[in-house]
């Protein structure tokens, strides 16, 4: 399976092993593990947790549909998705996304891409728990720039 | 046939409801037209009017305000999403 939405952690090392296990013809591995921040400002009151809520069945098919997309434009051999959801501490994995392909150039630019598309495509949203109540994250349009900078033509 | 409509996030907190079932009211066509039909309700519904950048999906598909709703959809209503 590539993709996966779970409260449980993940081993990253287990994940990018498995991804070129067996295979002989993989020669890059690039991935990407987001963590939990304790806090993001110095005017902002200080992050004790986070909460992730998603929409369940729309995030599976968007980001497989992500990882569809990966892989039609990127000359990739796999690639392996992980969002948890539930509550999170400060130093928490997030996310994991890793990429196998023969060279590195594929294997960077498709696990950029992945990450940048996911931020802004998967029905994710962050609840933070601070010293002052609870808050939910905003997007931030650096995110949308990011994703926007992949996009060729009309698509 | 009803349609399914879904909230989540802080529209979710601000409405105090998840979900609900509804015939789709005469009139009401596109994904557009149904966030108007339900922020007219009065409070807490309007914060599907004030909430900045909404965002909406059909049958689990990002779309945009003049999407189609037909009988048996799911439509959701959500905030701009900031996983990852």
């Amino acid at each position: 399976m590539s993709v996966s939405v779970q409260e449980a952690d993940f081993d990253a090392g287990a994940e990018i092993a498995a991804l070129s296990a067996g295979r002989d013809d993989v020669g890059a591995v690039a991935s990407f593990v987001g963590l939990v921040r304790a806090d993001k400002s110095s005017d902002a009151a200080a992050v004790q947790a986070m909460t992730l809520e998603h929409y369940p069945g729309m995030t599976e098919k968007a980001l497989d549909a992500i990882v569809a997309e990966a892989r039609g434009r990127w000359d990739i051999f796999g690639a392996r998705v992980i969002h948890r959801v539930g509550r999170l501490l400060p130093g928490d994995r997030i996310v994991l996304v890793a990429v196998v392909s023969a060279h590195r150039g594929e294997a960077f630019a498709a696990c950029e891409f992945i990450m940048d598309y996911l931020k802004t495509r998967a029905p994710f949203w962050k609840k933070e728990e601070t010293t002052d109540g609870g808050r939910w994250v905003d997007a931030r349009e650096t995110d949308d720039h990011a994703a926007g900078r992949w996009q060729t033509g009309k698509d | 046939m009803n349609i399914k409509v879904l909230f989540f996030a802080g529209l979710r907190e601000a409405l105090g409801v998840g979900s609900e079932s509804l015939a789709l009211p005469a009139g009401v066509g596109t994904v557009g037209v149904l966030r108007d039909h339900l922020a007219a309700r009065g409070e807490p519904w309007s914060a599907l009017a004030t909430t900045k950048n909404l965002r909406a999906a059909v049958n689990q598909q990002m779309v945009g305000p003049d999407a189609a709703v037909k009988p048996g959809d799911e439509v959701a209503f959500f905030p701009p999403v900031t996983g990852g």
